[in-house]
């Protein structure tokens, strides 16, 4: 059984959809009879083919100026509810799904399920997975308000597979006020230069922790090791809290969640708030020196060791076969 | 300036979590100060002190008239507390607590700025602090890892995938900060002693003037439908490092066509 209208609440980076956004529209392909999106950004035309590509029929847009995009969003998803009835909402775990679907739940007065990781639907019945206390206990939760049911899903939970259709009709929105919440204005944006692929899109995943001792050997062995193998470096939050690395860089409950190919954990204990974010990884390599960490409880190759005399053999050994 | 700094009590998240009965986080015994809150009580200390003056209020929803957590904030130097508790709370959602939230910070009087964490270490929905604002009419600036107050606005560095955004709006304003937004000072003995005496208001949801069905299981509509144990990963192999265990993993990756 299929809901009739699901809905994605679509985010893009420079005119590329982002991918959680991508596998929300794939999912809403298989439980939703008509998929649409809400687009809010300036460049909707750029994002439509792609949006269509993955199942949206049409992408409703507005343009938030230097508004905050979260309340642009809530205001014009409030209005295009009313005319439309979709029966589910879906948005992104992200830093503006969390503005977007907030805002959206007072307006409407809709009860939120949030850090959802499956979807499922029976009848007129749509509950919400998630897994709680660092992954070890899964909880279904299913509404029980009024429609339109708004969720927010973590990024990663769904594989993103196109469907094969063209561009979306875009519909411009107009005509919603936001209110007072509008003032939050975007004065200025300040973009961190990154190399290689993003943390969440990697096939390669390097993480280091508190047992890499210093933060100056965060480079030559977490980066760098990244680097040879094509792939994004990661953190525990023990060294974002440090301040050795930077926020972007945390994998885990309170960070990203990540199933590349493979993940190598250099350092790191394994806490179940650390474990979370990565043990739904296709392989996991794991360098401790303790070994009764409790990362080697779900490492695939677990290596008792010095991260310091381990990791550069491994780097050296890479170098020489390139 | 006043600010009202919203701050959750929660189970110690050293000790291993469980549930109730009723499927809901299990909050019986001591409740402590959420750590992600204790960033948001040093921003609002520092704040009111730049601004030269001004009272920092806390806010509270909790089961059990528990205080633990709101002495700790009073402690490092927050001068009162609401503390909204009432056996009609139990099963509230994020949305439920933002209702409540918004009641209580209108009852705090007269408040330029509410302060919260972008997300609580027990239920991290990360959706309260719009919430309250949309409850109160008011802008949002979300993530904050820098706050600024100056000519009736607040600008903030907001954190976002690709590095930061600075964003501004005028007071009255929420704002949602980081950790790590500031460095939380450690109570003083001194400030323990002070904090037993400062007031906290203690209200239930009807001196609010909310309905008991806006609130709790009824105001919640939603159901927790399964609870299971999730699947656990097995473990692979595991070797002691003899100097030459890298070679397993380039092997490894090799069998993988990584490399
Ligand atoms: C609500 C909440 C949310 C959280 N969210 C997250 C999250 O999103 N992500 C996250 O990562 N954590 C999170 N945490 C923190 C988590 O509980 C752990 O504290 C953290 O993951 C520990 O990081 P670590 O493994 O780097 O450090 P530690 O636990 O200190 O482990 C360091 C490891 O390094 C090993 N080691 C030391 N020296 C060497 C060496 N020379 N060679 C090899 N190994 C060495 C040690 O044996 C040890 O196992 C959260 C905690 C809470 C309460
Ligand atoms: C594992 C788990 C999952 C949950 N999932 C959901 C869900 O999907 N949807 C849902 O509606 N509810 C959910 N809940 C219930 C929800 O956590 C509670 O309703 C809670 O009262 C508010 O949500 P939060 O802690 O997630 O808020 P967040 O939005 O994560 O909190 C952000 C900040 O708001 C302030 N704040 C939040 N609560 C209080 C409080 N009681 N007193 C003072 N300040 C506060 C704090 O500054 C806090 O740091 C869940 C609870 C648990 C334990």
């Amino acid at each position: 059984m299929a809901l009739s209208k699901v809905w994605v609440y679509a985010e893009a980076e420079g005119g590329t959809p982002l991918s959680a956004t991508l596998e929300l529209l794939t999912k809403a392909r298989e439980i939703g009879d008509t998929v649409e999106a809400v687009f809010v950004g300036a460049d909707a035309d750029a994002v439509a083919a792609k949006l269509g590509e993955y199942g949206a029929a049409k992408v409703y847009a507005a343009d938030p100026g230097q508004t905050l995009t979260g309340v642009v969003a809530a205001a014009a998803i409030a209005k295009l509810v009313e005319e439309h009835q979709p029966d589910l909402i879906l948005f992104a775990q992200s830093y503006d799904g969390r503005d977007a679907i907030a805002r959206l739940s007072v307006k409407l007065d809709r009860p939120v399920l949030t850090n959802g990781m499956s979807v499922g639907v029976e009848g007129d019945n749509v509950t919400v997975g998630t897994a709680i206390f660092g992954g070890n206990l899964l909880v279904d939760t299913t509404f029980r308000s009024e429609k339109p049911y708004l969720a927010a899903i973590r990024p990663k939970s769904f594989a993103a597979e196109p469907g094969g259709a063209g561009a979306a009709e875009v519909v411009k929105v107009e005509g919603f006020d936001a209110g007072r919440a509008a003032e939050a204005t975007v004065r200025d944006r300040h973009v961190e230069e990154r190399e290689g692929p993003k943390l969440e899109d990697a096939t390669v995943v390097v993480s280091g922790g508190r047992g890499i001792g210093a933060p100056e050997n965060y480079e030559p062995l977490v980066e760098e090791l990244a680097k040879l193998l094509k792939g994004a470096s990661g953190a525990s939050r023990a060294i974002v809290d440090a301040g050795w690395v930077p926020y972007a860089k945390q994998v885990g409950q309170t960070g990203k969640t990540v199933k590349p190919r493979v993940y190598i954990a250099l350092g790191i204990s394994g806490a179940t708030q650390h474990m979370v974010g990565m043990k739904g990884s296709d392989n996991i390599i794991a360098v401790n020196k303790d070994g009764e960490a409790p990362i080697f409880s779900i490492a695939d190759l677990g290596i008792v060791g010095d991260v310091h005399k381990v990791v550069p053999k491994i780097i050296e050994a890479l170098k020489a076969r390139s | 300036m006043n600010v009202v700094v919203c701050v959750k009590q929660i189970p110690d998240p050293a000790t291993p979590g469980s549930l109730d009965s009723d499927n809901t986080l299990k909050r019986e015994g001591k409740l402590i100060l959420d750590e992600s809150d204790s960033f948001g009580v040093e921003m609002a200390l520092q704040l009111v002190d730049k601004a030269g003056g001004g009272e920092v209020t806390l806010v509270s929803m909790a089961p059990n008239n528990e205080v633990s957590g709101l002495r700790t904030a009073l402690a490092m130097g927050a001068h009162k507390a609401i503390l909204v508790s009432d056996d009609a709370l139990a099963g509230t959602d994020a949305l439920g607590t933002a209702k409540v939230l918004a009641k209580a910070v209108e009852r705090a009087g007269d408040v330029d700025l509410v302060i919260a964490a972008t997300e609580s270490t027990d239920g991290y929905t990360g959706t309260v602090p719009p919430q309250i604002a949309e409850r109160l009419g008011w802008p949002s600036l979300t993530y904050a890892r820098k706050v600024e107050i100056g000519d009736g606005k607040v600008t903030i560095e907001r954190q976002t995938e690709a590095g930061y955004d600075v964003v501004d709006a005028s007071l009255p304003a929420v704002v949602s900060v980081t950790a790590g937004v500031v460095e939380p000072r450690y109570p003083s003995f001194k400030g323990i002693m002070a904090a037993k005496n400062k007031p906290v208001d203690q209200v239930t949801v009807g001196d609010l003037g909310l309905s008991p069905d806006d609130v709790g299981w009824k105001g919640a509509r939603q159901e927790i439908t399964k609870v299971e144990p999730a699947p656990a990963r097995q473990a692979g192999e595991k070797i002691e490092d003899d100097g030459e265990s890298f070679q397993r993993i380039v092997q490894y990756l090799e069998n993988l066509k990584i490399i």
